[in-house]
């Protein structure tokens, strides 16, 4: 598939909010239970939901590049039964409505106590408002991973691993910056910040490894022989109709060498598991906080690079018909 | 699901715009299908197939489906352009002019040229089906020097077929693939007779026969063969004759066919020593042989065991033997001269040369003869033969051909061609049902009528040719030579270089001129052919002569004139271009003067009648003609008094008569003061408005028992005598011995009284001139160094392009906007060529760099491409990095146009026809450095937009007829 | 219920793509148009065509099959494009089963185009809508047009009438029959999408040539008197028999 820049933002970008506001939800409700120190809502939380917010923005806004149609975005909430992409079009928009509300409430101290849990703790608005918000935000996950992982045809992507990884990679971008956002916000926060971005990331490098040598052993279930119906061991396409290339020749292929390829496979566990694992576990190890940032930016560029293989690995059954120029 | 569309798909989608729909004839190609053209306020909307029409029944192929594409195209000329003075030819820098300065100029030069020596004026033209009217032109203008694409298209189709059953495929005549239960394609990628053959190839199958291709390569028709036989290219002569020694080995030939309806059992004189050796023996000489076949020959008759006149009552002939004639001479029939030549052409040996293994070709042999003897068909038809034998039924032999190009662009062609027909005559399959039939006004007497004058006194200043510029030679006596034998023509057919040259040499004229010989001309008027590129051989050569200047500064040839629709390679080399229309934009008729569209049961004649008005200022080519001759007063075209005849085209159609109330015309329909009569009549006022009325198509369906056996059958040819498709109502026998060709190998011989060739061109004559066909290899392969060139490079019609007019065509040419060199994969491992990869192709004439694909679908030993993909930069107004120009590439840089030869050089030519041997080419390929430029070779510069065409072109477009063009 | 579908004979399609461009002239200027081209006249010309014509080949030289293979939107049964469209814009109508796109819902998304294994939708890249064959629906229920008529473009153009159009829910149609008489097949059965689009695949006749029928009666050497007669002095039986 073709990797188009807005979707690898879209999807980078909204994973990496979704896993900061879950992160910020993780530490109020250790907090909550006095397990970390409590934060401000106006020095930790409100600024927290606002680069959430922007990461989600901007994600949202760079999908509409994808669109051909982009004034006509709101009809996509149509089909909600059916496509799990108007379900994410519908939950991301809730999600950053909630994110947005959630950090309001943080900034304006807003929290009506609305319950009391039985050991006496209050659950005031914000923690309502964030556990709300963590549903959603793997709401969100499963949506966006079941755009990918329901069609059957493109098998790399058609797997469990497409919507827990895309959960975990989000949760452990979400989370490395949570780390080195609290590096000014909260800096007793950043160990335990950093020591769940470690588990995540090693987590979503797990998935993420497993996930490529299930592809790798993929045997393609469509052939030629099952395209074009005819059964013989060799055929080969000698024309695909046109010369100049059609909307099925640019959508469905990466356009890179085999090369290309292969050499962001080796790269993207690099920078997106690898050296932001080593880095964090080095500062979890006693490093300086500085390292904390820099995995957070290198563990982007990486997913993004993760993002561009997983479109450009998946090869769709349709590229069985256009593969001869002639 | 159901959540309702907004979007009414059934809804009008232009609500309230005005439609109408018109039928004319199509002509994105020379097959001339009947179109309904649908217009919504004024703009094409659909090209559809006419249902109504007889020839594509309602279908319509992929260059007839792009017709908007071609009218709106950027590439179209709208105005008459002179080449901008102090400019290069080539250059393609124009200044407009208006139509009466173009028609000023040309009256000047021309009548000029008219008044002191007419052959100055050469009219060559393309790819047209209007040759009735150019031919009169050139002729009443009194030049020899005209001709059309025939010579460098398929003459040996032509002449092959027509010298020796007096018709041929093509618009002439085809398979009758209703009742075909075998058939046998060879050598057709696409055909000019291109739906109606599609049409029937698909009833064929799915009636159940049995379809064999024999071609190198595995395209198109050939890919839904039962059966492919992959043949080296030039081989096919060997193929066939080893069948015809198949079936004539095991008796599988139709006897009783062979000895009525052919020449097989006329009795040949054998004695070496006599003058009349080679000829057939007559019962008495007739003062004069008019142009038919005089039934004075002789058979060997078995009941009585002596000679009797052919035909004669009672008589049968013996077909193998040989046998001594009262006065002591030596004959045998010309079907033992036959089998004698076929006997050394055994399967094993055919086998060697064309490389299928001897063990197919035998069986190809008796599954003809098996299908043809065992499946025979009889239709309850009763006829009645030229010599008043009446029968109950029509019989035939269910075993069809078809073959094209690959056999006739080959220099051995005529004989292959002759070899073929000669096969379709010993299994009896010539004009009966489920082998071959002819089209109206086929069959002709072989060979045809029609006859160029003999002498160059036929030329006179202001005086119309005595005589036509092309025809039948059928002795030496008819070629078109000057006393001392060189040739009259500039393009040198009908001398004794290629004395059956009838189409003309097309492909010779412009090396011809350049060179002064056999003598310069002035005026060069070319309409509808891209002689700068496509049709011509040794491109970057004739591009230089074109452009090539005497010592005195002069062009060589002085002034040239091209008529085209579009901006092509060819108009950048014109001083004067005149802009035609398109076929939606003019009247035109294909008519039985010409090459009409007839069908098997009987004549057709058909109409272009304008759907859309002339773009700019467009003028149709016709009435160019019409204006011209007016102008220079022809006098076909003038009254008396010198004041012009014909009002316009439509005008001229209607009222010309071959002579004055001959009732002949352009038009067989309608004719008549009230449109009461056909094929002859008064000129009928309202004839167009008819024609109009009637899907544009005049089909005049003949009766049952007129329809087979039409070379023999009575009824018929006097009924053509009649309606006076022919002069004579004369049996029209098979010449499987060829007397035509014996007659000139006889003046080579120095026998008879006929001319001689000059010396130089004795042993050509002697060799080429057999009355019988036999195998050669291809004059080029001859030459060739086979182990240096291993391979042969041919082309093929794409079937969504018509040679180079469909690259302007953004829709086509997204099907085909480049080409590759298809190699068997074998060959191209071999030669460290990647599939994709560049490569070099080179010929012992030039080289060519390209891209590779491999294909199992191709002989070894041949590499292929399609025809006229690749473009000059520029031209056809697209980019100069359009693929057409930067990966395309055009075969014929690899092709020469002379082969060195004894008296210096010779046309790359077949030596009887002159047909140029475009398949005959010799390469070797190696892989491209991977240093070289991603990019075809060699490289043209770009030309510019001339004046008149889009000054730009869009970077994207999209039609919606109403609305226009949104780009 | 009906379900509309193109049966596309491969046994007697010549590859001559009458089929792409009648499918474009018609579409571009009715309810599916206008369909754009790019560089129509520069490098790389490309645009939207509902419909295309390719070539495989089959099998190594000399045993080549050259097959052309036209394809457009198989209008599936259960069509993976239709369910996974966020706007409705892709829809399947149940008088007849056409798979349709409403070009005034589509946003562009270009999803329908992943969930489709067979690669018959384009995006305009001018209109920036998604497009398919629409089986000529503003052409088969055209009143105004003769019964015949009313039948797709690429159908009515086709000179091999390689391409069928009816109802195959209908088992007495003639699409249905030509499906069940020549084993016409679904592309893709994997998928389960179940497309109404056929194939027929390529049927071949042969011949058997039995030795009898080359040794004749009727065989004209014998009238002309060139089947040889033994001479009279060869050996025979009357020779060494004697009963
Ligand atoms: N679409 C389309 N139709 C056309 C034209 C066009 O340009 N486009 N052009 C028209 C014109 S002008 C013409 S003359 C006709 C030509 O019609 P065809 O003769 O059908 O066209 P070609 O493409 O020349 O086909 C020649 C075939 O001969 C094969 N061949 C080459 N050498 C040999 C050989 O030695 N033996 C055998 N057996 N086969 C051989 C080639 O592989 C090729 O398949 O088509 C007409 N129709
Ligand atoms: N290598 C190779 N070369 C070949 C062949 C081959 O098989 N292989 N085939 C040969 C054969 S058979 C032929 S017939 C020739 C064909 O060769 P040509 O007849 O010379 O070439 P065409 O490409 O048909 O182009 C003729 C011109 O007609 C113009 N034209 C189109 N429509 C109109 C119109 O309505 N009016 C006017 N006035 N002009 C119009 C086009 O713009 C074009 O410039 O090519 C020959 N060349
Ligand atoms: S074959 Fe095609 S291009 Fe030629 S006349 Fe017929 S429809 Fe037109
Ligand atoms: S072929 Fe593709 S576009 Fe057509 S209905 Fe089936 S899935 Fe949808
Ligand atoms: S591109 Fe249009 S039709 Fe396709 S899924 Fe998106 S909105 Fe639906
Ligand atoms: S049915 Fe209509 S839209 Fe579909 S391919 Fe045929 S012509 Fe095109
Ligand atoms: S029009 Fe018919 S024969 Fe031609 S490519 Fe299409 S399906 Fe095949
Ligand atoms: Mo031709």
């Amino acid at each position: 598939m073709r990797p188009d820049l807005s979707v690898l933002l879209l999807t980078t970008l909204i994973g990496a909010g979704q896993g900061l506001y879950l992160a910020l939800v993780t530490v109020q409700v250790y907090a909550l239970f006095g397990l970390l120190p409590a934060q401000d809502g106006r020095a930790f939380f409100a600024p927290g939901s606002a680069i959430a917010l922007v990461l989600l923005v901007t994600g949202l806004a760079a999908s509409f590049f994808h669109l051909g149609r982009p004034e006509r975005a709101w009809r996509s909430a149509a089909k909600w039964r059916t496509s799990w992409l108007s379900r994410e079009v519908i939950v991301l928009p809730a999600f950053i409505g909630l994110v947005f509300v959630s950090g309001v409430a943080h900034f304006l101290h807003y929290g009506p106590v609305l319950a009391e849990l039985p050991s006496g703790i209050p659950v005031d608005a914000t923690v309502v408002l964030g556990l709300v918000g963590t549903v959603l935000a793997f709401a969100l996950f499963l949506c966006t991973g079941m755009i990918y992982a329901s069609l059957p045809f493109l098998r790399e992507w058609a797997s469990p691993f497409t919507v827990v990884n895309f959960t975990l990679m989000g949760g452990a971008s979400g989370f490395t910056l949570a780390a080195a956002f609290s590096v000014w916000t909260a800096p007793s926060l950043t160990p335990f910040l950093a020591a769940w971005a470690l588990i995540l990331t090693l987590l979503a490098f797990a998935g993420r490894l497993a996930s490529l040598v299930r592809n790798a052993k993929l045997r393609p279930k469509s052939t030629l022989q099952t395209a074009i119906g005819i059964k013989h061991p060799r055929i080969v396409q000698t024309s695909q109709g046109f010369l100049g290339g059609s909307f099925n020749t640019r959508e469905f292929f990466h356009g890179r060498s085999r090369g290309f390829l292969r050499s962001i496979r080796w790269l993207f566990p690099v920078a997106a598991f690898a050296i932001p694992a080593a880095l964090l576990a080095a500062f979890v190890a006693g490093a300086g906080a500085v390292l904390l940032p820099v995995a957070a930016v290198v563990q982007y560029a990486g997913l993004l690079a993760e993002r561009w293989f997983f479109f450009a690995e998946a090869n769709h059954p349709q590229n069985l018909y256009y593969q001869a120029i002639g | 699901m159901a959540t309702t569309p907004i979007h009414d798909p059934t809804a009008p989608p232009l609500p309230g715009a005005t439609t109408e729909t018109r039928n004319t004839t199509c002509y994105m190609c020379a097959c001339r299908c009947g179109i309904r053209v649908h217009l919504r306020n004024g703009e094409v909307r659909f090209i559809e197939g006419n249902p109504d029409h007889p020839l594509n029944q309602g279908v319509l192929c992929a260059k007839g489906s792009s017709g908007i594409m071609k009218q709106y195209s950027p590439a179209r000329l709208t105005r008459p352009l002179m080449r901008k003075p102090g400019t290069e030819r080539g250059a393609g820098e124009f200044v407009e002019v208006s139509w009466e300065q173009a028609f000023s100029m040309l009256e000047e030069r021309l009548a000029k040229i008219r008044a002191t020596d007419p052959k100055r004026f050469a009219l060559f033209t393309g790819r047209d089906q209007m040759q009735a009217l150019t031919g009169l032109f050139a002729r009443q203008f009194g030049t020899p020097n005209y001709a059309a694409h025939g010579g460098f298209c398929s003459v040996n189709m032509a002449a092959g077929m027509i010298y020796t059953i007096g018709g041929s495929f093509w618009e002439f005549g085809g398979p009758d693939l209703d009742r075909a239960r075998l058939f046998v394609m060879i050598g057709t990628a696409e055909d000019h007779h291109s739906n109606p053959l599609k049409i029937a190839i698909s009833k064929f199958k799915r009636a159940g026969g049995r379809f064999i291709s024999i071609n190198p390569v595995r395209s198109g028709y050939s890919a839904i063969a039962d059966e492919w036989l992959p043949i080296r290219p030039g081989t096919d002569g060997a193929l066939l004759l080893a069948l015809i020694h198949e079936l004539i080995a095991l008796g599988l030939y139709d006897r009783e066919f062979l000895v009525r309806y052919t020449n097989a059992g006329e009795l040949v004189n054998i004695d070496e020593a006599h003058d009349d050796f080679g000829m057939f023996v007559r019962s008495s000489v007739p003062d004069e042989e008019e142009c038919f076949d005089p039934q004075n020959k002789l058979w060997w008759d078995r009941r009585t065991n002596r000679a009797v006149v052919t035909h004669a009552e009672n008589a049968d002939p013996y077909l193998l033997g040989e046998f001594t004639l009262d006065d002591g001479m030596r004959v045998k029939p010309s079907f033992q001269l036959l089998k004698e030549r076929v006997e050394a052409y055994t399967s094993e040996w055919a086998a060697g040369i064309t490389g299928i293994p001897a063990e197919t070709i035998r069986r190809l042999a008796h599954e003809m003869g098996i299908t043809a003897r065992d499946q025979k068909i009889e239709l309850p038809i009763a006829w009645t033969d030229m010599w008043g034998k009446e029968h109950d039924t029509v019989t035939g032999n269910p075993v069809a051909f078809h073959a094209m190009r690959g056999l006739a662009a080959h220099s051995n062609g005529f004989h292959t061609i002759r070899a073929l027909a000669i096969l379709m005559t010993v299994l009896g399959t010539i004009d009966r049902p489920g082998g071959f039939r002819h089209k109206a006004p086929f069959p002709r007497p072989i060979p045809p009528c029609a006859k160029t004058p003999n002498t160059p006194l036929a030329i006179q200043p202001n005086h119309p040719l005595d005589g036509l510029a092309l025809g039948w030679p059928a002795a030496p006596d008819d070629l078109f030579v000057n006393d001392d034998g060189t040739p009259v023509r500039i393009d040198k057919a009908f001398s004794w270089e290629y004395p059956l040259a009838v189409h003309g040499m097309m492909h010779n004229v412009i090396t011809n001129a350049w060179r002064g010989d056999p003598y310069p001309i002035d005026t060069l008027l070319i309409f509808m052919a891209n002689m700068a590129w496509n049709s011509t051989m040794s491109v970057g050569d004739v591009r230089r002569m074109l452009n090539d200047k005497r010592e005195d500064g002069e062009y060589r040839i002085p002034f040239l004139v091209v008529c085209d629709a579009f901006q092509s390679e060819m108009t950048a080399f014109a001083d004067l271009v005149l802009p035609d229309t398109t076929y939606l934009e003019r009247h035109d008729v294909m008519s039985m003067l010409d090459r009409p569209i007839s069908e098997f049961d009987g004549p057709v004649d058909a109409v272009r009648i304008p759907v859309v008005p002339p773009t700019g200022q467009c003028k149709p080519f016709q009435e160019v003609l019409i204006e011209l001759a007016g102008r220079l007063k022809l006098p076909a075209f003038v009254r008396k008094d010198g004041s012009r005849k014909f009002r316009d085209y439509p005008d001229f159609i209607v009222n010309y008569e071959t002579e004055p109330g001959s009732g002949i015309g352009f038009l067989a329909g309608w004719r008549g003061k009230g449109g009461e009569k056909f094929m002859r009549g008064e000129p009928n006022p309202r004839q167009w408005e008819m024609y109009a009325q009637n899907n544009c198509v005049y089909h005049y369906r003949l009766p049952p028992s007129y329809q087979y056996m039409r070379n023999w059958n009575r009824g018929y040819l006097e009924w053509s005598q009649r309606v006076r498709i022919q002069r004579y109502a004369e049996p029209i026998l098979i010449h499987v011995y060829s007397e035509v060709l014996q007659k000139f190998r006889r003046a080579a011989q120095g026998k008879g009284t006929s001319r001689r060739p000059p010396e130089h061109l004795r042993q050509r004559i002697e060799t080429y001139f057999d009355p019988l066909p036999f195998y050669y290899e291809p004059l080029e392969r001859q030459q060739s160094d086979l182990a240096k060139f291993p391979l042969a490079a041919v082309t093929q019609r794409p079937m969504a392009m018509y040679h180079s007019w469909d690259s302007q065509n953004a829709w086509l040419r997204q099907i085909h906007a480049h080409n590759h060199l298809y190699v068997n994969p074998q060959v191209a491992r071999a030669a460290g060529i990647e599939d994709g990869g560049w490569m070099w192709v080179e010929s012992p004439w030039g080289k060519v760099r390209c891209m590779c694909s491999y294909s199992e679908a191709v002989e070894p030993g041949t590499v292929w491409t399609w025809n006229a993909i690749g473009k000059a930069p520029g031209a056809w107004r697209l980019a100069p990095d359009a693929n057409e120009s930067r990966l395309g590439f055009l075969l014929n840089h690899l092709i020469a146009d002379e082969l060195p030869a004894a008296g210096g050089r010779i046309s790359n030519s077949d030596p009887v026809t002159g047909q140029a041997a475009w398949y005959d080419v010799r390469v070797r390929i190696c892989k491209a450095d991977d240093s070289d430029p991603k990019e075809t070779w060699p490289r043209f510069d770009a030309v510019p937009a001339a004046p008149g065409t889009a000054q730009s072109t869009p970077a994207w477009l999209s039609w919606f007829a109403g609305r226009g063009m949104r780009r | 219920m009906t379900q509309l579908a193109l049966v596309i004979d491969l046994n007697v399609c010549v590859g001559c793509q009458a089929c792409v461009t009648s499918c474009k002239q018609w579409n571009t200027s009715g309810s599916a148009g206008p369909l754009a081209d790019f560089n129509p006249y520069g490098a790389d010309p490309t645009g939207t065509f509902f419909n295309r014509v390719q070539t495989f080949e089959v099998g190594e030289y000399p045993n080549t099959q050259t097959v052309h293979f036209p394809k457009s939107c198989l209008h599936c049964e259960d069509p993976p494009c239709v369910p996974v469209c966020p706007t409705g814009a892709s829809y399947k109508r149940a008088t007849d089963g056409i798979v349709l796109v409403d070009y005034d819902k589509c946003i562009g998304c270009k999803y329908c185009s992943w969930a489709c294994p067979y690669g018959v939708r384009e995006l305009d890249e001018e209109r920036k809508v998604m497009t398919k064959c629409t089986l000529c629906v503003d052409r088969i229920y055209d009143t105004a047009l003769p019964e015949a008529e009313r039948k797709p473009a690429c159908v009515l153009a086709c000179p091999t009438s390689a391409r069928l159009f009816g109802d195959i829910h209908d088992p007495a149609s003639a699409v249905s029959e030509a499906i069940r008489k020549n084993a016409g097949y679904p592309l893709m059965p994997e998928w389960g999408t179940k497309p109404s689009n056929h194939y027929l695949p390529r049927r071949k006749t042969a011949v058997r040539i039995h030795e009898d029928e080359l040794v004749r009666s009727d065989n004209p050497l014998k009238i002309d008197g060139l089947l040889p007669k033994p001479a009279k002095a060869e050996p025979s039986l009357d020779d060494v028999t004697s009963w």
